[in-house]
């Protein structure tokens, strides 16, 4: 396959900064170790040029870290993450610093992402000109003319962020990425923060960049609906490691794995009647604290011995479907 | 459910922000006050019966006069004279315009040197950070006084070294303000968004991170005027400040305290009203801002 | 149908800004009967939150409650003393927020909380209070409530603070209780759990439920009936099933047609154009009117009330839609998959 960002091995580990008062008790031997909270934790997944590979999964699974680190916001602490055959980030002292501008991200927020003091304008232009991709004295027409790919006014874009509706403002967001010429779009739940009926003109309007721009993007949410409409394959994460991942019919036809079942048939469905959903038993347990062998076997109605034991590998169960799973690899036993 | 009116403009919300200001009479009073004893201090030339630091203008058979007394130049002393004649109410006057020249200039110096320090030390984080901040904290856990003293005794009278004193005694208030402004900003997606783009930290650091920390800092600034021109008139007020020769309100109240008990009460009560009233005033103004700046109102 | 518990009629609270006076909620009316759940559906801005808080008489300044009546009972809570409200509150009629934070306090222990919230009401003992308090807690599904009632609320996750919420709201067996999108913040898993409980409170308890949300689904797997508020009006009321089986108003067509999962992947969602006008702003006769496509000259006039099924369904609409226009919605829903 046509690795065109490839996700190798990857790990991201969060060590709960310690105050001095910590510090001085530890070096002391007093004090328990270090909370490490491990976010993502072996994941590899590789996308080819112009797929829309979507990341699902519930809160603490590490979707939105690994959709960070593939942006360049967060370097990897294991593994690697090579986006045409180049690193995205490395790491700067205790920073980032970002390699490429040819991947860039959509946040969920429209109301945060935004700097409420900068003019339309010069949130979209501010990077291409930094960038030299336009040059200052011809980014106005530029900037009018991103507007208007978004199905923006290009009128309006001497106002401030405060002066638009959530939707709006998500147009704007997605005009600033654009702007900056990427092959690849990290969208972090762009959606979920928007109304019903503003969602349907922001996924149509993505629907229609990505035919007519032949974009390649990781689509995080957790919205199992809007990631069946926008992606071409799924990655179900569960507390920082891919569990499944397949085309997006075959997933929604035939999930492989207990979780992305349990998922499907715990998520309330439009006009499905009245209490036919079966909620999955248990809570998602903490990041800090995940259970030994495969993380999801404390609720996993098909649990046995082993997976208390012994990780699952992700396997083939089907073309292109590879679940991590003991029941695909040999039983459970 | 918000009640969010939809697209103002920056001088609607100017509207909006005076509007919300104007909600507390006492604080509008306070405004008033201010700006009336700024105009008074600063247009003092136009309408002082005296230069007070024209030593020729001065007259020793006018000193101690009481208020209401007609003196050798010939017009009245409102609030009489000191004890070098001087006309009191002229030298409040010319004092102000000292208090105020201080009070401002150390808390701009202070604000432009406490808000790089504390934006570097929150957009860089790790060891600067820790360097920085410890140091802020250890300046101050002493008292600022302490310091203003130390620098003016090392450094010696007059406006400059004073205004040195100020800014070192005060530079620490408005970096933790704005460390703390910063670092929550830091932490926003549209930080996030800046640095992913990504844009040169120079922009970062002026264009997104500066602006929107900017607006405690106004609050501190102008608190920190009040205490500027209160630490000032300590100072001089303690014969470390401005000389006689250049009366700021600190000078006047000292100058004064000599005769206080001898029942020229006027020399020191005048300017000493003069200043409380200043320094409440800046104070109150400064909670009213506060008020209008804060965010949880979601305006 | 049901004995009725809550009644709002015609309520309307206003709120007061610089820039003017507008209606959050303007003229809402529905009922609620004994164990039914009703699902208050809107967009941001919609005012279905506000209708929750004025239904408790927790309007807070600038807002006001202008007009109408909140029956519970037959009693109208809008004529109560304040006194009275607020020893209704909690007792007859009780308020589940999306954060439950908003009624915890992180710095008592669970059963401290709890013990006081039932002595607030009821002159029991400690040992009474908290045995009520425990029970509570395993009503809504907590596992081991002896030791929750122990823990503080940052040692719960997300979803156990919203059933101790619930829990706590159900001490007295209220009448009704107001949710204002209790599950939006919490993960689809542990959504589906509360849910699933709530459902079964009011079918076992009689408790009725007010649902705020702004998720269709949610309404169409957990409530009895369903509100569909816009602009600070309710366009469109009826039984749940009814309603999104079929819906009669363009706003809430609009609404279910623009849901993904309804269609094909990929293809082009059928979308409402424009956004909810602010509440300043809103136009002359029916708000929907600049954002739908079944408008005429005839909208500019305040919009009639359409009963249909026996008034069992209404919309608030000069064209609604005729039930065998409405084909899209079951033709898609037949090619769906999984979600």
């Amino acid at each position: 396959m046509d690795k065109f960002l490839d996700i190798d091995g990857v790990s991201k580990r969060f060590v709960k900064e310690t105050t001095l008062g910590e510090r001085i008790a530890r070096a002391m031997g007093a004090g328990g170790p270090p909370e490490v909270v491990r976010a993502v934790s072996e994941v590899s997944l590789s996308i080819a040029k112009g797929e829309v590979v979507g990341l699902v999964g519930e809160s603490g699974c590490g979707k939105s870290t690994l959709g960070r680190m593939v942006a360049g916001i967060y370097v990897p602490s294991a593994g690697a993450i090579r986006f045409d055959g180049a690193p995205v980030a490395k790491p700067a002292g205790r920073r980032v610093e970002k390699l490429t501008t040819r991947v860039q991200m959509i946040h969920q927020d429209p109301f945060a992402s935004l700097n409420p003091r900068v003019r339309v304008v010069d949130t979209v232009a501010e990077g291409p000109v930094a960038h030299g991709i336009v040059g200052a004295k011809h980014s106005d027409d530029y900037v009018a003319d991103m507007l208007t790919r978004v199905g923006f006014d290009a009128a309006m874009r001497r106002r401030f962020p405060h002066q638009f509706s959530g939707g709006q403002r998500q147009r704007i967001a997605i005009a600033r990425a654009l702007a900056m010429k990427p092959d690849l779009l990290v969208l972090d739940e762009p959606v979920a923060s928007l109304d019903v009926s503003i969602q349907a003109q922001v996924l149509n309007l993505f629907q229609e960049l990505r035919r007519d721009l032949g974009l390649t993007a990781i689509f995080v949410s957790h919205d199992l609906g809007v990631v069946r409409h926008v992606s071409d394959r799924v990655a179900i994460m569960y507390l920082g490691r891919i569990v499944e991942v397949a085309p997006t019919r075959t997933l929604y036809a035939a999930p492989a794995h207990p979780y992305t079942k349990a998922l499907f048939e715990s998520v309330p469905k439009i006009g499905a009647g009245r209490g036919v959903f079966k909620p999955i038993a248990g809570e998602i347990p903490s990041p800090l604290a995940p259970p030994p062998g495969c993380h999801f076997h404390p609720r996993c109605p098909a649990a046995g011995p082993r997976c208390r034991r012994e990780a699952p590998r992700l396997v083939e169960t089907g073309p292109g479907q590879r679940a991590a799973c003991h029941l695909h690899d040999g039983g459970v036993a | 459910m918000s009640a969010a009116a939809s697209a103002p403009s920056r001088r609607a919300r100017l509207a909006d922000a005076w509007w919300e200001y104007r909600q507390s009479p006492v604080a509008v009073i306070a405004l008033a006050i201010v700006v009336l004893l700024l105009a008074a201090a600063f247009l003092a030339p136009l309408f002082a019966p005296q230069d007070p630091y024209d030593q020729a203008a001065l007259d020793l058979f006018d000193a101690r006069l009481e208020p209401g007394s007609v003196g050798g130049g010939g017009y009245v002393h409102l609030i009489g004279t000191d004890g070098m004649g001087r006309d009191l109410f002229s030298a409040i006057l010319y004092g102000l315009r000292v208090s105020f020249t201080v009070g401002i200039a150390a808390g701009a110096v202070a604000l432009a040197l406490g808000a790089s320090v504390g934006l570097v030390a929150a957009y860089y984080g790790g060891r600067i950070e820790a360097l920085i901040m410890r140091t802020i904290d250890l300046q101050l856990s002493m008292p600022a006084i302490l310091l203003a003293l130390v620098l003016v005794a090392v450094l010696g009278q007059g406006m400059g070294p004073l205004i040195v004193a100020l800014v070192a005694a005060q530079y620490a208030y408005f970096a933790r303000t704005t460390h703390g402004a910063a670092s929550a900003e830091r932490r926003k997606d549209y930080i996030e968004a800046a640095l992913s783009t990504p844009l040169p930290a120079r922009r970062v650091l002026f264009k997104h991170l500066l602006p929107n920390a900017l607006p405690p800092l106004i609050v501190v600034a102008t608190v920190q005027v009040a205490n500027a021109i209160a630490l000032e008139a300590t100072l001089s007020f303690l014969g470390l400040g401005l000389p006689m020769t250049e009366p700021s309100l600190g000078t006047l109240i000292s100058n004064g305290f000599q005769y206080l008990l001898s029942g020229r009460y006027w020399i020191s009560i005048y300017p000493g009203l003069v200043l409380m009233v200043l320094v409440v005033s800046i104070n109150l103004v400064g909670d009213q801002v506060r008020h209008v700046l804060n965010p949880r109102r979601g305006r | 149908m049901s004995d009725v518990v809550l009644s709002v009629q015609g309520l309307e609270t206003a709120f007061s800004t610089r820039a003017g006076t507008f209606k959050a909620v303007d003229g809402v009316s529905f009922d609620v009967g004994r164990g039914e759940i009703v699902g208050l559906v809107g967009e941001s801005g919609s005012g279905k939150s506000v209708t929750g808080y004025s239904i408790l008489g927790l309007v807070e300044p600038p807002g006001r409650i202008v007009g109408g009546r909140v029956e519970l009972d037959g009693e109208n809570l809008l004529a109560l003393a304040p006194e009275k409200m607020r020893r209704m509150r909690g007792a007859r009629v009780a308020m589940v927020f999306q954060d439950p934070m908003m009624t915890l306090n992180p710095v008592l222990r669970i059963g401290t909380q709890m013990i006081a919230a039932v002595r607030a009401h009821d002159p029991v003992s400690k040992a009474d209070a908290r045995t009520r308090a425990r029970d509570a807690l395993g009503i809504v599904g907590i596992p081991s409530p002896e030791e929750r009632l122990d823990a503080y609320p940052h040692q719960l996750s997300g979803g156990m603070r919203q059933r101790v919420a619930i829990a706590t709201a159900l001490l007295h067996r209220p009448a009704v209780i107001i949710a204002d999108e209790p599950t939006t913040a919490l993960d689809v898993s542990i959504q589906g759990q509360i849910l699933a409980e709530v459902r079964r409170l009011a079918d076992e308890t009689g408790t009725a439920f007010v649902w705020i949300t702004h998720d269709l689904a949610v309404v169409s797997s957990l409530a009895d009936k369903v509100c569909v508020m816009y602009a600070g009006r309710i366009v469109e009321r009826g039984p749940a099933d009814d309603v999104i089986a079929s819906p009669r108003h363009p706003y809430t067509a609009g609404l279910l047609a623009s849901v993904p999962s309804l269609h094909e992947p990929g293809a082009p969602l059928p979308q409402v154009p424009g956004s909810a006008p602010p509440p300043l702003q809103r136009p002359e006769g029916c708000a929907f009117r600049p954002r739908c496509a079944r408008a005429s000259e005839a909208c500019l006039a305040d919009p009639p009330l359409a009963t249909f099924d026996d008034a069992r369904r209404a919309a608030l609409c000069h064209h609604p839609i005729e039930p065998d226009a409405w084909t899209s919605f079951s033709t898609s829903t037949a090619s769906r998959n999984a979600s």
